[in-house]
């Protein structure tokens, strides 16, 4: 049993506790996040909506350790990680977290199998491992041609894969995925909403934040967020496996 | 006329905006110009001096000098000497003097002295003109000014010579030999060997025998200028004589030095300062270019949307690069104007102290050939470091300048694939390096010259320190004033590779923050990704230290008139590196640790804004 698979069975995977985030002072105090209470349960994918500037993707960025609250508390597999140093947040994220951006964040002088390897390498793997790790993970999301292409001789979709692939490469606790087809076009939303729903259909733990509800639907549970609070939550119990395209609106 | 006011408008407003990099560059290109006017006005600045005190001292045409080798035993003859006093071309002469090697004692110290023995009464040629004292008496000694002066005595101390004491009974300067610690060639050319003049029957009564006097006769020509001419026509021409051969048994020759030979000897040590500024001129101009260059190509990163936003309201490319290139032309200007006027101020501090010589050199006249060099030099930097910058920003894509895009880095494979092996912090560093080459060699570049200076100043420093063979050098004040200049321009070499380093760190900080930012969500931690940011500059200063060394003793060959180079000792050379991978270390984790604190997630949400 790997470590990862030791603390999911604690509790939640992901909880937090009167999760607040304020920007700024005085009247120029903004509050993104208010009093957030947020369960995960392990291999579930929860979805995340909501108006832009709601504090969907701070809320993300909270839970991954890349900003620290300013008040509340945000458990990753019962072991509380608000109060951690910057170095340990960042071993955190190299082993139980994997991240995947709107704008993908390739490294533009890497190619896919190299910026795929990346967390691996920074985790410390052999550079071997890492990169037989890589290309496996290119081949199942159908990428194994493209792995030598640098990200501007791919499109859109090819990117994301590469970015979630990049995200799976330390078999992280949880991927937390912010706006994932936000920059793609209809056919590579589909590519990578199928390969999200792979990933859920294998349990891996997916946080999805989007303000899509066609994205939405293909979660477990979605909740709605509004001015910084969760105003909504639905339990999706019809799944997405095999309408995926349907309930995208992508095919018919 | 509208577009040269415009280019002004705009180059002038964003040098208003950024006053704290115009000042830094400002001060980078003074560093060079001043260096530069005071190597340049420097020179030829001790004929003045040295001609007034020929004029004061009736100073010879021509001095001629015999003595005996020390490996003969003969005494010396002297026919040779009185009969350069006949020869044509000759209009006077006074001597021939004695001239005796002496051990002289002064406040507890023991040094190498000549003593010459003088008629009391006056000379129609060389005769000493007193700045202190009278004139010498028997037991009483007059002592050459600067040599005086180092050994910090004056009319009414004593002073021994060969064991025997005497009053010091006047100071004075002669235009006959260089001035104390410069070589001496009255009869054998020796460094750090004062004149006394002592009574003729004194200057016998110190030899300890009658080999150790030579001889010297100061002449008048009929035709001063060509007082060279006249002495290489009756200087003995070399010969090869080994002992025993008939040649070995001849009398010895007298030796002859015309007047332009003791002015450009007393001009020595203003020579090597001279010297040693304009090497150092050049090193801080190329300098200034590695910075100016880092500078540039970070703050074109910067303006990129605003090249995009002058292009697409109709500026052409070449307005673009103009106004680009008018600003630190402008600043170029600025420069060679401060440069110029602090190098002409400066100066006389160089040269002030020529207690040997009569008056002082004053502020030398800053020619138009020297404004027209210093500021050509200026521009030429601020150009050679900005053109390619500014022709780059002015090929850019407009739409791309618009959308603010980053140039694309380059991509180097192997060390892609060779960093994958290394440790987190290297990893990061190698890629860092690797993906601006150009920015990368500039900071090698600069660490180089920077190293090869200094290399090559304690090359310098260590010849300078070095006991002439037979000298005891009785004051350091020849190495004083020199390591002085060696001393200056190192210092402001390191500040200039300090800032430098500075520059290239935060322009890679800059623009390898979205890269850094990534590589902490993927789990690198910030100490990480700051020591990778520091390595991508530690990396080619190590390897700038390691080539400025070789550099540095090739520029020191290159530039000592002295045929065999001095070498700084290996543990200076060894401190030289290591102090330069701590000093870049040191100076580069602040901006490195800066750029890793700043919110990894800010930066990726400015990404995607």
């Amino acid at each position: 049993m790997s470590a990862n698979e030791s603390m999911s069975r604690v509790g939640p995977v992901l909880r937090t506790r009167g999760l607040e985030k304020e920007y700024g002072s005085g009247e120029g105090l903004v509050r993104a996040l208010d009093a957030v209470e947020l369960d995960v349960a392990s291999a579930e994918t929860l979805a995340v909506m909501g108006p832009s500037g709601c504090g969907k993707s701070t809320l993300l960025h909270l839970l991954g350790g890349l900003e620290r609250p300013s008040a509340g508390e945000v458990w990753l597999a019962g072991r509380r990680i608000d109060q951690l140093s910057e170095k340990a947040l960042a071993r955190l994220r190299r082993h139980a977290i994997g991240f995947v951006f709107q704008a993908f964040h390739l490294m533009d002088e890497l190619t896919a199998v190299e910026n795929a390897e990346l967390p691996a390498l920074l985790a410390g793997r052999s550079p071997r491992a890492a990169r037989r790790r890589a290309a496996e993970l290119l081949e199942q999301v159908g990428l194994a041609d493209r792995a030598e292409h640098l990200p501007s001789a791919l499109s859109g979709g090819e990117r994301q894969r590469v970015a979630i692939v990049r995200a799976l490469s330390n078999e992280p606790l949880v991927v937390l995925a912010d706006e994932p087809t936000g920059n793609l076009d209809s056919a590579a939303t589909l590519d990578v909403l199928r390969l999200l729903d792979s990933l859920r259909a294998a349990g891996q733990t997916l946080l999805i934040v989007t303000h899509d509800a066609r994205i939405a639907a293909t979660a477990d549970r979605l909740v709605s967020m509004r001015d910084g609070t969760f105003v909504e939550e639905t339990k999706l119990t019809h799944g997405t496996s095999g309408r995926l395209g349907e309930l995208a609106g992508l095919e018919a | 006329m509208g577009r040269l006011l415009l280019v002004y408008r705009l180059a002038a407003r964003d040098l208003r905006r950024r006053p704290a990099e115009a000042t830094l560059l400002l001060l980078t290109i003074m560093a060079a110009t001043t260096t530069l006017t005071l190597g340049l006005v420097l020179h030829g600045v001790v004929n003045k001096p040295y001609e007034n005190t020929r004029e004061a001292t009736a100073g010879p045409d021509v001095v001629a000098g015999v003595a005996v080798p020390p490996e003969r035993s003969e005494p010396v003859d002297v026919a040779g000497l009185r009969a350069l006093a006949d020869a044509p071309g000759v209009t006077a002469h006074s001597g021939p003097y004695p001239v005796v090697w002496t051990k002289l004692r002064a406040n507890g110290r023991t040094v190498d002295g000549q003593a010459i023995g003088r008629d009391t009464a006056q000379a129609t040629i060389d005769q000493p003109l007193l700045t202190q004292g009278s004139w010498v008496r028997d037991d009483g000694a007059v002592i050459e000014a600067a040599f005086a002066d180092a050994l910090g005595v004056g009319a009414g101390d004593a002073i021994t010579v060969t064991g025997r004491s005497f009053d010091v009974v006047g100071v004075a300067v002669t235009a006959a030999t260089s001035p104390y610690p410069e070589v001496s060639c009255l009869t054998f050319c020796l460094a750090d060997a004062g004149v006394v003049w002592l009574t003729r029957r004194d200057a016998r009564s110190v030899a300890p025998n009658a080999t150790t006097v030579g001889y010297v006769l100061n002449l008048k020509l009929s035709d001063p200028p060509a007082a060279r001419r006249f002495a290489n026509s009756h200087n003995p021409k070399p010969a090869n004589c080994a002992p025993g051969d008939a040649c070995a048994e001849q009398s010895v020759p007298p030796i002859l030095l015309a007047w332009q030979d003791i002015r450009e000897t007393s001009a020595d040590l203003v020579e090597n300062q001279r010297r040693a500024l304009l090497t150092g001129s050049w090193l801080l101009a190329l300098l200034a270019v590695a910075s100016i260059a880092v500078l540039v190509g970070g703050r074109m990163a910067a303006q990129t949307r605003r090249v995009g936003l002058l292009k697409a309201v109709g500026g052409t490319p070449s307005l673009v690069a103009a106004v680009l290139l008018a600003q630190y032309v402008f600043v170029a200007l600025l420069a060679a104007a401060a440069g110029l006027g602090l190098g002409w101020l400066a100066a006389p501090l160089l040269t002030d102290r020529s207690a040997g010589l009569v008056g002082r050199a004053g502020a030398p006249a800053l020619t138009l050939s020297t404004i027209g060099f210093v500021t050509a030099v200026a521009v030429a930097v601020a150009v050679a470091a900005t053109v390619i910058p500014a022709v780059r920003a002015a090929r850019t894509s407009t739409v791309l300048a618009l959308a603010d895009a980053a140039r694309a880095p380059r991509r180097t494979a192997w060390l892609i694939a060779v960093s994958a092996r290394l440790p987190v912090p290297l990893l990061l560093g190698l890629r860092v390096a690797a993906r601006r080459p150009r920015r990368t060699i500039l900071g090698m570049l600069s660490i180089a010259i920077t190293v090869s200076g200094i290399v090559a100043a304690l090359g310098a420093h260590a010849d300078l320190n070095t006991p002439v063979t037979g000298s005891s050098t009785l004051d350091p004040s020849r190495a004083d004033r020199l390591n002085e200049v060696l001393l200056v321009i190192t210092i402001t070499l390191v500040a200039l590779a300090a800032v430098n380093a500075v520059f290239v760190t935060w322009a890679t900080a800059l623009d390898t923050r979205h890269g850094s930012a990534l590589a902490r969500a993927l789990g690198a931690t910030p100490q990480q990704v700051s020591a990778g940011l520091s390595t991508a500059q530690v990396l080619p200063a190590l390897a700038g230290a390691l080539v400025g060394i070789p550099g540095g003793i090739a520029l020191l060959a290159a530039v000592d008139p002295d045929p065999t180079t001095t070498i700084a000792p290996l543990w200076q050379l060894l401190a030289v590196v290591l102090a330069t991978v701590f000093a870049i270390t040191a100076l580069t984790a602040i901006p490195a640790c800066i750029s890793a604190r700043r919110p990894a997630a800010e930066i990726l949400q400015a990404e995607r804004a």
